[in-house]
Protein backbone atom coordinates (compact mmCIF):
# COMPACT_ATOMS: atom_id res chain seq x y z
CA UNK A 1 0.00 0.00 0.00
CA UNK A 2 1.19 3.38 -0.62
CA UNK A 3 -0.02 7.20 0.89
CA UNK A 4 1.12 10.28 -0.71
CA UNK A 5 0.96 13.33 1.81
CA UNK A 6 2.49 16.58 2.45
CA UNK A 7 4.51 16.73 5.31
CA UNK A 8 3.38 18.93 7.85
CA UNK A 9 6.76 19.05 10.37
CA UNK A 10 7.61 22.74 8.92
CA UNK A 11 6.77 25.31 6.33
CA UNK A 12 8.78 23.55 3.14
CA UNK A 13 5.89 21.35 2.78
CA UNK A 14 7.72 18.50 1.26
CA UNK A 15 5.77 16.04 -0.59
CA UNK A 16 5.80 12.11 0.85
CA UNK A 17 4.75 8.93 0.03
CA UNK A 18 4.66 6.11 3.05
CA UNK A 19 4.73 2.67 1.59
CA UNK A 20 3.46 -0.31 3.66
CA UNK A 21 3.65 -4.52 2.96
CA UNK A 22 1.65 -7.21 4.67
CA UNK A 23 4.77 -6.81 7.84
CA UNK A 24 3.17 -3.33 8.26
CA UNK A 25 6.88 -1.99 7.99
CA UNK A 26 6.70 1.42 6.76
CA UNK A 27 8.99 3.29 4.46
CA UNK A 28 9.02 6.91 3.68
CA UNK A 29 10.68 8.78 0.37
CA UNK A 30 10.90 12.46 -0.62
CA UNK A 31 11.45 13.58 2.96
CA UNK A 32 14.49 16.43 3.25
CA UNK A 33 14.56 15.73 7.12
CA UNK A 34 14.20 12.70 9.80
CA UNK A 35 10.73 15.12 11.01
CA UNK A 36 9.84 14.61 7.56
CA UNK A 37 10.43 10.22 8.20
CA UNK A 38 8.73 10.48 11.63
CA UNK A 39 5.76 11.85 10.44
CA UNK A 40 4.98 9.94 7.33
CA UNK A 41 5.08 7.16 9.63
CA UNK A 42 2.80 8.61 12.18
CA UNK A 43 0.47 9.90 9.93
CA UNK A 44 -0.70 6.27 8.51
CA UNK A 45 -0.34 4.70 12.54
CA UNK A 46 -1.38 7.47 14.74
CA UNK A 47 -1.36 10.66 13.21
CA UNK A 48 -0.73 13.71 15.40
CA UNK A 49 -1.24 17.20 15.85
CA UNK A 50 0.12 20.16 17.60
CA UNK A 51 -3.15 22.15 19.50
CA UNK A 52 -3.65 25.76 19.72
CA UNK A 53 -6.14 27.50 21.68
CA UNK A 54 -7.12 30.36 24.17
CA UNK A 55 -9.03 29.88 27.94
CA UNK A 56 -10.92 32.20 29.85
CA UNK A 57 -8.34 34.51 32.16
CA UNK A 58 -8.89 36.72 35.36
CA UNK A 59 -7.06 39.69 33.88
CA UNK A 60 -7.34 43.25 34.28
CA UNK A 61 -6.68 43.93 30.34
CA UNK A 62 -6.47 40.33 28.39
CA UNK A 63 -9.62 38.04 27.83
CA UNK A 64 -7.90 35.24 27.09
CA UNK A 65 -4.66 32.86 27.53
CA UNK A 66 -2.99 31.42 24.26
CA UNK A 67 -2.08 27.77 25.02
CA UNK A 68 -0.21 25.05 23.28
CA UNK A 69 0.88 21.47 23.46
CA UNK A 70 4.31 20.51 24.16
CA UNK A 71 4.38 18.35 21.57
CA UNK A 72 2.36 16.57 18.86
CA UNK A 73 -1.22 15.03 20.03
CA UNK A 74 -2.33 11.97 18.96
CA UNK A 75 -5.89 13.18 16.83
CA UNK A 76 -8.36 11.38 18.88
CA UNK A 77 -7.14 13.21 22.13
CA UNK A 78 -8.15 16.69 20.73
CA UNK A 79 -11.77 17.03 20.94
CA UNK A 80 -11.70 16.27 25.12
CA UNK A 81 -8.77 18.41 25.29
CA UNK A 82 -10.59 21.25 23.88
CA UNK A 83 -13.75 20.59 25.84
CA UNK A 84 -11.53 21.13 28.94
CA UNK A 85 -9.89 24.21 27.67
CA UNK A 86 -12.85 25.69 27.08
CA UNK A 87 -14.11 24.91 30.78
CA UNK A 88 -11.13 27.03 32.29
CA UNK A 89 -11.15 30.16 34.39
CA UNK A 90 -7.70 30.87 35.46
CA UNK A 91 -6.33 33.22 37.96
CA UNK A 92 -3.53 35.31 37.46
CA UNK A 93 -0.72 36.05 37.54
CA UNK A 94 0.86 33.59 34.52
CA UNK A 95 4.03 32.73 33.19
CA UNK A 96 4.65 31.66 29.61
CA UNK A 97 5.52 28.29 30.02
CA UNK A 98 3.47 27.71 32.99
CA UNK A 99 1.58 24.03 32.95
CA UNK A 100 -1.64 24.03 32.66
CA UNK A 101 -2.53 20.83 32.17
CA UNK A 102 -0.23 18.12 33.06
CA UNK A 103 0.01 14.63 31.19
CA UNK A 104 -2.84 15.00 28.80
CA UNK A 105 -4.62 11.78 28.74
CA UNK A 106 -1.56 10.30 29.44
CA UNK A 107 0.17 10.98 26.35
CA UNK A 108 3.22 12.63 28.18
CA UNK A 109 2.44 16.19 26.76
CA UNK A 110 1.33 18.71 28.94
CA UNK A 111 -0.61 21.88 27.96
CA UNK A 112 1.51 25.76 28.40
CA UNK A 113 0.79 28.72 28.68
CA UNK A 114 2.26 31.17 25.45
CA UNK A 115 2.36 34.46 27.26
CA UNK A 116 2.29 35.87 30.21
CA UNK A 117 0.10 37.83 32.15
CA UNK A 118 0.98 39.33 35.44
CA UNK A 119 -1.95 40.98 36.28
CA UNK B 1 1.94 70.32 25.36
CA UNK B 2 4.59 68.73 27.08
CA UNK B 3 7.77 67.96 25.03
CA UNK B 4 10.14 65.05 25.01
CA UNK B 5 13.73 64.56 23.19
CA UNK B 6 14.80 61.46 21.94
CA UNK B 7 17.12 60.83 19.06
CA UNK B 8 14.56 58.01 17.50
CA UNK B 9 10.64 57.73 17.72
CA UNK B 10 9.46 54.41 16.20
CA UNK B 11 5.64 54.21 15.35
CA UNK B 12 4.26 51.03 16.26
CA UNK B 13 5.44 48.61 19.44
CA UNK B 14 4.93 45.25 16.81
CA UNK B 15 7.36 43.04 15.70
CA UNK B 16 9.17 45.21 13.42
CA UNK B 17 8.51 48.27 15.78
CA UNK B 18 10.63 46.10 18.49
CA UNK B 19 13.31 44.64 16.43
CA UNK B 20 14.08 48.68 14.94
CA UNK B 21 14.03 50.02 18.32
CA UNK B 22 16.34 47.49 19.96
CA UNK B 23 18.83 47.64 17.26
CA UNK B 24 19.14 51.55 17.45
CA UNK B 25 19.20 51.56 21.50
CA UNK B 26 22.08 49.39 21.49
CA UNK B 27 24.02 51.89 19.47
CA UNK B 28 23.66 54.29 22.60
CA UNK B 29 21.05 56.72 20.88
CA UNK B 30 17.77 57.46 23.24
CA UNK B 31 14.38 55.63 21.55
CA UNK B 32 10.75 55.85 22.16
CA UNK B 33 8.51 53.66 21.07
CA UNK B 34 4.46 54.24 20.46
CA UNK B 35 1.89 51.85 20.66
CA UNK B 36 -1.40 52.17 20.10
CA UNK B 37 -2.38 49.48 22.04
CA UNK B 38 -2.47 48.36 25.71
CA UNK B 39 0.81 45.76 25.12
CA UNK B 40 3.58 45.15 22.58
CA UNK B 41 3.92 42.51 20.50
CA UNK B 42 1.08 44.00 17.07
CA UNK B 43 -0.40 41.29 15.26
CA UNK B 44 1.54 38.49 16.69
CA UNK B 45 -0.40 38.93 20.03
CA UNK B 46 -3.43 37.51 17.78
CA UNK B 47 -1.67 34.91 16.20
CA UNK B 48 -2.29 32.31 18.74
CA UNK B 49 -1.13 29.23 16.44
CA UNK B 50 2.23 27.76 16.41
CA UNK B 51 4.92 28.15 13.40
CA UNK B 52 6.39 31.50 14.61
CA UNK B 53 10.56 31.96 15.23
CA UNK B 54 11.63 28.53 12.98
CA UNK B 55 14.42 30.83 11.63
CA UNK B 56 14.84 33.39 14.12
CA UNK B 57 14.84 31.05 17.32
CA UNK B 58 14.84 27.81 15.81
CA UNK B 59 11.93 26.92 17.68
CA UNK B 60 8.72 26.52 16.93
CA UNK B 61 6.79 29.14 19.05
CA UNK B 62 3.26 30.63 19.07
CA UNK B 63 2.72 34.56 17.87
CA UNK B 64 2.26 35.65 21.82
CA UNK B 65 5.29 33.84 22.66
CA UNK B 66 7.40 35.29 19.79
CA UNK B 67 6.56 38.44 20.55
CA UNK B 68 7.22 38.03 24.55
CA UNK B 69 10.60 37.25 23.84
CA UNK B 70 11.17 41.00 22.25
CA UNK B 71 8.82 42.47 24.58
CA UNK B 72 11.17 41.01 27.65
CA UNK B 73 14.14 42.47 25.43
CA UNK B 74 12.64 46.07 25.26
CA UNK B 75 12.46 45.79 28.91
CA UNK B 76 15.48 45.29 30.08
CA UNK B 77 16.77 48.14 27.29
CA UNK B 78 16.54 51.61 28.16
CA UNK B 79 13.80 52.35 25.56
CA UNK B 80 11.38 54.65 26.73
CA UNK B 81 7.80 52.59 25.58
CA UNK B 82 4.62 54.65 25.58
CA UNK B 83 1.71 52.59 25.49
CA UNK B 84 -2.05 53.36 24.25
CA UNK B 85 -1.09 55.89 22.87
CA UNK B 86 -1.54 57.18 18.59
CA UNK B 87 0.49 58.82 16.44
CA UNK B 88 -1.57 61.42 15.10
CA UNK B 89 0.27 63.78 13.19
CA UNK B 90 4.11 64.74 12.35
CA UNK B 91 5.64 67.36 10.72
CA UNK B 92 9.50 68.58 9.83
CA UNK B 93 11.92 71.46 10.17
CA UNK B 94 15.48 71.23 9.01
CA UNK B 95 16.35 67.50 10.52
CA UNK B 96 14.01 67.96 13.39
CA UNK B 97 11.38 66.03 13.00
CA UNK B 98 8.19 66.12 15.64
CA UNK B 99 5.80 63.61 16.10
CA UNK B 100 2.49 64.17 18.06
CA UNK B 101 1.41 61.41 20.18
CA UNK B 102 -2.29 61.08 21.60
CA UNK B 103 -3.21 58.77 24.67
CA UNK B 104 -6.08 59.13 27.52
CA UNK B 105 -4.40 59.22 30.23
CA UNK B 106 -1.30 62.00 29.08
CA UNK B 107 -2.94 63.49 26.33
CA UNK B 108 -0.93 64.90 23.45
CA UNK B 109 2.99 64.54 23.63
CA UNK B 110 5.19 66.54 20.94
CA UNK B 111 8.17 64.55 20.27
CA UNK B 112 11.10 66.22 19.14
CA UNK B 113 13.49 63.83 17.37
CA UNK B 114 16.05 63.28 14.48
CA UNK B 115 14.77 60.41 12.92
CA UNK B 116 11.50 58.39 12.85
CA UNK B 117 11.05 54.79 11.82
CA UNK B 118 7.48 53.98 10.89
CA UNK B 119 6.73 49.87 11.76
CA UNK B 120 3.18 50.52 12.56
CA UNK B 121 2.20 47.62 10.10
CA UNK B 122 -1.04 47.16 7.76
CA UNK B 123 -4.49 47.08 7.94
CA UNK B 124 -7.07 44.40 6.39
CA UNK B 125 -8.67 44.96 2.70
CA UNK B 126 -12.58 44.58 3.89
CA UNK B 127 -15.52 44.30 1.42
CA UNK B 128 -15.27 47.63 0.41
CA UNK B 129 -12.44 46.79 -1.29
CA UNK B 130 -12.86 43.42 -3.39
CA UNK B 131 -16.82 44.59 -3.89
CA UNK B 132 -18.69 42.20 -3.07
CA UNK B 133 -22.23 42.58 -3.99
CA UNK B 134 -25.60 41.72 -2.19
CA UNK B 135 -27.34 42.86 1.30
CA UNK B 136 -25.47 44.45 3.59
CA UNK B 137 -26.49 42.69 7.07
CA UNK B 138 -23.78 41.84 9.92
CA UNK B 139 -21.99 38.77 10.09
CA UNK B 140 -19.42 39.99 7.40
CA UNK B 141 -16.18 39.99 9.18
CA UNK B 142 -12.63 40.63 8.37
CA UNK B 143 -10.86 37.31 9.20
CA UNK B 144 -7.92 39.20 11.22
CA UNK B 145 -10.97 41.20 13.36
CA UNK B 146 -12.44 37.26 13.69
CA UNK B 147 -9.12 35.93 14.97
CA UNK B 148 -8.79 38.86 17.23
CA UNK B 149 -12.06 38.99 18.77
CA UNK B 150 -12.40 34.75 19.64
CA UNK B 151 -8.32 34.67 20.65
CA UNK B 152 -8.26 37.63 22.89
CA UNK B 153 -11.68 38.58 23.83
CA UNK B 154 -13.24 35.15 23.89
CA UNK B 155 -16.25 36.31 21.37
CA UNK B 156 -16.96 33.73 18.78
CA UNK B 157 -18.35 35.60 15.16
CA UNK B 158 -20.64 32.95 14.05
CA UNK B 159 -21.97 28.98 14.38
CA UNK B 160 -21.79 28.95 10.63
CA UNK B 161 -19.35 30.21 8.32
CA UNK B 162 -17.75 30.83 5.50
CA UNK B 163 -14.30 31.95 4.63
CA UNK B 164 -13.51 34.18 1.53
CA UNK B 165 -10.00 33.58 0.33
CA UNK B 166 -7.56 31.00 1.17
CA UNK B 167 -4.62 33.16 2.08
CA UNK B 168 -2.93 31.63 5.70
CA UNK B 169 -4.97 33.80 7.71
CA UNK B 170 -8.38 32.17 6.17
CA UNK B 171 -6.88 28.74 6.36
CA UNK B 172 -5.98 28.93 10.05
CA UNK B 173 -8.88 30.98 10.82
CA UNK B 174 -11.18 27.79 9.09
CA UNK B 175 -9.21 25.53 12.00
CA UNK B 176 -9.74 28.04 14.87
CA UNK B 177 -13.37 28.68 14.11
CA UNK B 178 -13.65 24.63 13.89
CA UNK B 179 -11.64 24.25 17.45
CA UNK B 180 -14.03 26.76 19.13
CA UNK B 181 -17.40 24.70 17.64
CA UNK B 182 -18.30 26.29 14.74
CA UNK B 183 -19.26 24.94 11.55
CA UNK B 184 -16.88 26.08 8.45
CA UNK B 185 -18.81 25.47 5.59
CA UNK B 186 -16.22 26.09 2.55
CA UNK B 187 -13.05 28.72 1.75
CA UNK B 188 -14.30 30.07 -1.31
CA UNK B 189 -10.51 31.60 -3.53
CA UNK B 190 -11.07 33.59 -6.76
CA UNK B 191 -7.34 31.89 -8.10
CA UNK B 192 -7.14 28.85 -9.55
CA UNK B 193 -4.67 27.59 -6.61
CA UNK B 194 -4.56 28.05 -2.84
CA UNK B 195 -2.93 31.38 -1.59
CA UNK B 196 -1.66 29.78 1.62
CA UNK B 197 1.18 27.59 2.66
CA UNK B 198 0.40 23.69 1.51
CA UNK B 199 0.59 22.36 5.21
CA UNK B 200 -2.09 25.13 5.99
CA UNK B 201 -4.05 23.46 3.15
CA UNK B 202 -3.46 20.09 5.41
CA UNK B 203 -4.23 21.02 8.58
CA UNK B 204 -6.22 23.36 8.63
CA UNK B 205 -8.89 22.24 5.80
CA UNK B 206 -8.37 18.46 4.61
CA UNK B 207 -8.32 17.73 8.85
CA UNK B 208 -11.35 18.62 9.33
CA UNK B 209 -13.22 17.87 5.40
CA UNK B 210 -13.68 21.58 4.76
CA UNK B 211 -14.31 22.56 1.06
CA UNK B 212 -11.87 24.82 -0.77
CA UNK B 213 -13.35 26.31 -3.86
CA UNK B 214 -10.97 26.99 -6.22
CA UNK B 215 -11.55 29.64 -8.91
CA UNK B 216 -14.82 30.49 -7.36
CA UNK B 217 -15.98 33.62 -6.34
CA UNK B 218 -19.14 35.17 -3.74
CA UNK B 219 -21.89 36.02 -5.50
CA UNK B 220 -25.35 38.14 -3.48
CA UNK B 221 -24.90 37.74 0.38
CA UNK B 222 -28.49 37.27 1.15
CA UNK B 223 -29.88 38.06 4.67
CA UNK B 224 -31.69 41.64 5.71
CA UNK B 225 -30.22 41.86 9.55
CA UNK B 226 -28.03 38.78 9.70
CA UNK B 227 -26.42 37.12 7.17
CA UNK B 228 -28.92 34.08 6.44
CA UNK B 229 -26.64 32.48 3.06
CA UNK B 230 -24.25 33.21 0.46
CA UNK B 231 -24.73 32.48 -3.26
CA UNK B 232 -21.18 30.91 -5.26
CA UNK B 233 -20.04 31.64 -8.55
CA UNK B 234 -17.82 29.13 -10.41
CA UNK B 235 -15.00 31.20 -12.91
CA UNK B 236 -14.42 29.36 -16.15
CA UNK B 237 -11.12 31.08 -17.70
CA UNK B 238 -12.08 34.52 -15.40
CA UNK B 239 -15.79 34.45 -16.28
CA UNK B 240 -18.49 34.09 -14.20
CA UNK B 241 -20.95 31.31 -14.87
CA UNK B 242 -23.71 32.18 -13.13
CA UNK B 243 -26.06 29.68 -14.29
CA UNK B 244 -23.44 26.58 -12.22
CA UNK B 245 -23.90 29.60 -9.37
CA UNK B 246 -24.91 27.44 -5.95
CA UNK B 247 -26.13 28.53 -2.12
CA UNK B 248 -24.56 28.05 0.85
CA UNK B 249 -26.74 28.74 3.98
CA UNK B 250 -24.38 30.29 6.46
CA UNK B 251 -24.83 33.10 9.39
CA UNK B 252 -21.21 34.89 8.81
CA UNK B 253 -18.79 35.87 6.73
CA UNK B 254 -14.70 35.59 6.79
CA UNK B 255 -13.06 37.84 4.69
CA UNK B 256 -9.47 36.90 3.90
CA UNK B 257 -8.68 39.32 1.54
CA UNK B 258 -5.42 40.72 1.93
CA UNK B 259 -3.61 43.15 3.63
CA UNK B 260 -2.07 46.48 2.78
CA UNK B 261 0.05 48.75 4.51
CA UNK B 262 -1.11 51.35 6.74
CA UNK B 263 0.11 54.51 5.46
CA UNK B 264 -1.75 57.08 5.58
CA UNK B 265 0.40 59.51 7.80
CA UNK B 266 3.32 58.68 5.55
CA UNK B 267 1.26 60.25 2.38
CA UNK B 268 0.17 62.98 5.00
CA UNK B 269 3.72 64.33 5.31
CA UNK B 270 4.28 63.41 1.52
CA UNK B 271 6.81 60.61 1.38
CA UNK B 272 6.01 58.71 -1.92
CA UNK B 273 4.47 55.41 -2.17
CA UNK B 274 5.62 52.45 -4.01
CA UNK B 275 2.06 51.87 -6.20
CA UNK B 276 3.08 47.63 -6.28
CA UNK B 277 3.63 47.71 -2.71
CA UNK B 278 1.70 50.21 -1.29
CA UNK B 279 4.78 50.84 0.87
CA UNK B 280 6.90 54.03 0.84
CA UNK B 281 9.87 53.94 -1.45
CA UNK B 282 12.83 53.43 0.02
CA UNK B 283 16.68 53.40 -0.49
CA UNK B 284 19.33 50.55 0.19
CA UNK B 285 19.43 51.91 3.96
CA UNK B 286 15.36 51.37 3.96
CA UNK B 287 14.83 55.51 4.34
CA UNK B 288 11.94 57.15 2.79
CA UNK B 289 12.35 59.95 0.02
CA UNK B 290 12.55 62.14 3.60
CA UNK B 291 16.00 62.79 5.26
CA UNK B 292 15.72 60.08 8.47
CA UNK B 293 12.34 58.75 8.07
CA UNK B 294 12.87 55.32 7.61
CA UNK B 295 9.90 52.20 7.75
CA UNK B 296 10.22 48.79 8.07
CA UNK B 297 8.03 45.59 8.98
CA UNK B 298 3.85 45.25 7.38
CA UNK B 299 4.07 48.99 6.94
CA UNK B 300 6.97 48.86 4.46
CA UNK B 301 5.50 45.46 2.26
CA UNK B 302 3.34 43.26 3.61
CA UNK B 303 5.34 40.02 4.85
CA UNK B 304 3.90 36.33 5.56
CA UNK B 305 6.80 35.12 7.90
CA UNK B 306 7.44 36.94 11.13
CA UNK B 307 11.27 35.91 10.67
CA UNK B 308 11.74 38.25 7.84
CA UNK B 309 9.99 40.95 9.81
CA UNK B 310 12.37 40.35 12.54
CA UNK B 311 15.37 40.54 10.03
CA UNK B 312 14.53 43.95 7.90
CA UNK B 313 13.49 45.61 10.81
CA UNK B 314 17.13 45.19 12.86
CA UNK B 315 18.83 46.64 9.69
CA UNK B 316 16.36 49.13 9.67
CA UNK B 317 17.31 49.94 13.13
CA UNK B 318 20.86 49.62 12.34
CA UNK B 319 20.57 51.63 9.12
CA UNK B 320 19.12 54.76 11.30
CA UNK B 321 21.83 54.54 13.60
CA UNK B 322 24.31 54.71 11.09
CA UNK B 323 22.27 57.98 9.57
CA UNK B 324 22.55 59.44 12.99
CA UNK B 325 26.45 58.68 13.05
CA UNK B 326 26.44 60.63 9.52
CA UNK B 327 27.08 57.41 7.76
CA UNK B 328 24.85 57.63 4.69
CA UNK B 329 25.86 56.87 0.93
CA UNK B 330 25.46 58.90 -2.13
CA UNK B 331 26.16 56.23 -4.49
CA UNK B 332 22.75 54.57 -4.85
CA UNK B 333 20.95 53.72 -8.03
CA UNK B 334 17.55 52.01 -9.11
CA UNK B 335 16.55 48.91 -8.60
CA UNK B 336 13.68 47.57 -11.10
CA UNK B 337 11.27 44.92 -10.84
CA UNK B 338 11.60 42.46 -14.24
CA UNK B 339 10.03 39.69 -15.99
CA UNK B 340 7.65 37.78 -13.48
CA UNK B 341 7.98 40.10 -10.89
CA UNK B 342 5.77 41.73 -9.10
CA UNK B 343 7.60 44.00 -6.70
CA UNK B 344 10.89 44.22 -5.09
CA UNK B 345 12.13 46.14 -2.01
CA UNK B 346 14.57 48.39 -1.48
CA UNK B 347 14.05 50.78 -4.46
CA UNK B 348 17.77 51.57 -4.65
CA UNK B 349 21.20 49.74 -4.21
CA UNK B 350 24.99 50.38 -3.92
CA UNK B 351 27.58 48.56 -5.64
CA UNK B 352 29.59 49.47 -3.22
CA UNK B 353 28.09 47.63 -0.16
CA UNK B 354 25.90 44.56 1.27
CA UNK B 355 22.18 44.77 0.23
CA UNK B 356 19.39 42.67 1.21
CA UNK B 357 16.59 42.23 -1.26
CA UNK B 358 12.72 41.16 -0.96
CA UNK B 359 10.27 40.34 -3.79
CA UNK B 360 7.56 38.71 -4.72
CA UNK B 361 6.87 36.67 -8.54
CA UNK B 362 3.38 36.80 -10.09
CA UNK B 363 3.36 32.80 -11.45
CA UNK B 364 3.58 29.89 -9.78
CA UNK B 365 6.35 27.44 -11.02
CA UNK B 366 8.66 24.63 -10.26
CA UNK B 367 12.48 24.93 -10.93
CA UNK B 368 12.41 28.94 -11.99
CA UNK B 369 15.55 30.97 -12.00
CA UNK B 370 16.17 34.11 -10.61
CA UNK B 371 18.31 36.70 -12.35
CA UNK B 372 20.05 39.77 -11.40
CA UNK B 373 21.52 42.30 -14.01
CA UNK B 374 23.25 46.13 -14.24
CA UNK B 375 23.33 47.77 -17.39
CA UNK B 376 22.12 44.26 -18.98
CA UNK B 377 24.93 42.33 -18.33
CA UNK B 378 24.23 39.90 -15.94
CA UNK B 379 25.78 39.43 -12.62
CA UNK B 380 24.34 37.38 -10.53
CA UNK B 381 21.78 34.31 -10.71
CA UNK B 382 20.01 31.70 -8.45
CA UNK B 383 18.27 28.42 -8.57
CA UNK B 384 14.53 28.36 -6.78
CA UNK B 385 12.79 24.98 -6.36
CA UNK B 386 9.54 26.47 -6.22
CA UNK B 387 7.81 30.02 -6.40
CA UNK B 388 4.47 31.16 -5.66
CA UNK B 389 2.63 34.21 -4.98
CA UNK B 390 2.32 34.49 -1.04
CA UNK B 391 5.81 33.00 -0.70
CA UNK B 392 8.43 36.03 0.09
CA UNK B 393 11.78 35.48 -2.07
CA UNK B 394 15.20 36.81 -0.65
CA UNK B 395 18.28 37.40 -2.42
CA UNK B 396 21.58 39.44 -1.10
CA UNK B 397 23.92 41.41 -3.46
CA UNK B 398 26.97 41.07 -1.85
CA UNK B 399 29.82 44.24 -1.66
CA UNK B 400 31.92 44.79 -5.06
CA UNK B 401 29.29 41.85 -6.79
CA UNK B 402 28.70 44.69 -9.35
CA UNK B 403 32.45 45.42 -10.71
CA UNK B 404 33.54 48.76 -11.48
CA UNK B 405 33.64 47.64 -15.01
CA UNK B 406 29.61 47.69 -15.35
CA UNK B 407 29.40 51.22 -13.37
CA UNK B 408 29.39 53.64 -15.69
CA UNK B 409 28.92 57.33 -15.42
CA UNK B 410 26.83 57.56 -18.69
CA UNK B 411 24.70 54.63 -18.20
CA UNK B 412 22.01 54.70 -15.20
CA UNK B 413 23.25 51.53 -13.55
CA UNK B 414 19.79 50.33 -12.85
CA UNK B 415 19.68 47.42 -11.11
CA UNK B 416 17.18 44.87 -13.07
CA UNK B 417 15.88 41.35 -11.57
CA UNK B 418 13.72 38.67 -13.82
CA UNK B 419 12.08 35.39 -12.73
CA UNK B 420 12.17 32.90 -15.57
C1 LIG C 1 -3.31 36.97 10.73
C2 LIG C 1 -1.85 36.79 10.49
C3 LIG C 1 -1.26 35.51 10.62
C4 LIG C 1 0.12 35.34 10.48
N1 LIG C 1 0.68 34.08 10.64
C5 LIG C 1 2.05 33.95 10.61
C6 LIG C 1 2.70 32.69 10.88
O1 LIG C 1 2.04 31.66 11.07
N2 LIG C 1 4.06 32.63 10.92
C7 LIG C 1 4.81 33.75 10.72
O2 LIG C 1 6.04 33.68 10.80
N3 LIG C 1 4.23 34.93 10.42
C8 LIG C 1 2.88 35.08 10.37
N4 LIG C 1 2.30 36.30 10.08
C9 LIG C 1 3.17 37.41 9.65
C10 LIG C 1 3.85 38.22 10.75
O3 LIG C 1 3.49 37.80 12.01
C11 LIG C 1 3.54 39.68 10.61
O4 LIG C 1 3.81 40.04 9.31
C12 LIG C 1 4.39 40.54 11.56
O5 LIG C 1 4.19 40.19 12.89
C13 LIG C 1 4.07 42.02 11.34
O6 LIG C 1 4.82 42.84 12.20
P1 LIG C 1 4.77 44.42 12.13
O7 LIG C 1 5.45 44.89 13.36
O8 LIG C 1 5.24 44.90 10.82
O9 LIG C 1 3.21 44.82 12.18
P2 LIG C 1 2.17 44.72 13.39
O10 LIG C 1 2.36 43.52 14.18
O11 LIG C 1 0.84 44.97 12.78
O12 LIG C 1 2.56 45.96 14.31
C14 LIG C 1 2.20 47.29 14.05
C15 LIG C 1 1.93 47.97 15.36
O13 LIG C 1 1.76 49.37 15.15
C16 LIG C 1 0.71 49.84 15.96
N5 LIG C 1 0.22 51.07 15.35
C17 LIG C 1 -0.38 51.22 14.13
N6 LIG C 1 -0.67 52.51 13.89
C18 LIG C 1 -0.23 53.21 14.97
C19 LIG C 1 -0.24 54.61 15.30
N7 LIG C 1 -0.72 55.55 14.48
N8 LIG C 1 0.28 54.96 16.49
C20 LIG C 1 0.81 54.03 17.36
N9 LIG C 1 0.86 52.72 17.07
C21 LIG C 1 0.34 52.31 15.89
C22 LIG C 1 -0.27 48.70 15.99
O14 LIG C 1 -1.11 48.77 17.12
C23 LIG C 1 0.66 47.48 16.03
O15 LIG C 1 0.95 47.07 17.35
C24 LIG C 1 0.92 36.47 10.19
C25 LIG C 1 0.32 37.73 10.00
C26 LIG C 1 -1.03 37.90 10.14
C27 LIG C 1 -1.62 39.28 9.92
S1 LIG D 1 10.44 16.48 5.59
FE1 LIG D 1 11.59 17.88 6.91
S2 LIG D 1 11.99 19.63 5.56
FE2 LIG D 1 10.36 18.48 4.58
S3 LIG D 1 8.46 19.44 5.34
FE3 LIG D 1 8.92 17.71 6.70
S4 LIG D 1 10.06 18.66 8.37
FE4 LIG D 1 10.11 20.11 6.69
Amino acid sequence: MKKDMICISCPMGCRISAEWGKENIITVTGNKCQRGDVYGKEEILSPRRVVTATLNINSSWLGRLPVMTTGTLPKEFIDSLLNKIYKFDLDVPIVRNDIIIKNISNTGIDLIATRSVRT
Amino acid sequence: MKELKFDTLVIGGGSAGMAAALEVSKRGFSVAVVERENSMGGILNQCIHNGFGLHHFNEELSGPAYAEKFIDMVESSNIKVFLDMTVMDMEETGDMKYVYGMSGKTGMIKFCVKTVIFANGCRERNRGSIGTPGTRPSGVFTAGLAQRLVNMEGYIPGKECVIVGSGDIGLIMARRMTWVGAKVKAVIEIQPYPAGLTRNIVQCLNDFNIPLYLSHVVGDIHGKDRVESIDVIPLKNGVEQKDKSFNIICDSLLLAVGLVPDNELAQKIGISINPETNGPIVDRQLMTGKNGIFACGNVLHVHDLVDFVTEESERCGKYAADYMDGKTFSDQYRTVPGQNIKYLVPNFYSPHRDNKFYLRTMIVKNRAELIVSVNGKEIFSKKLKHIQPSEMISFSILEDTVGAEIISECRNNTLEVKIV
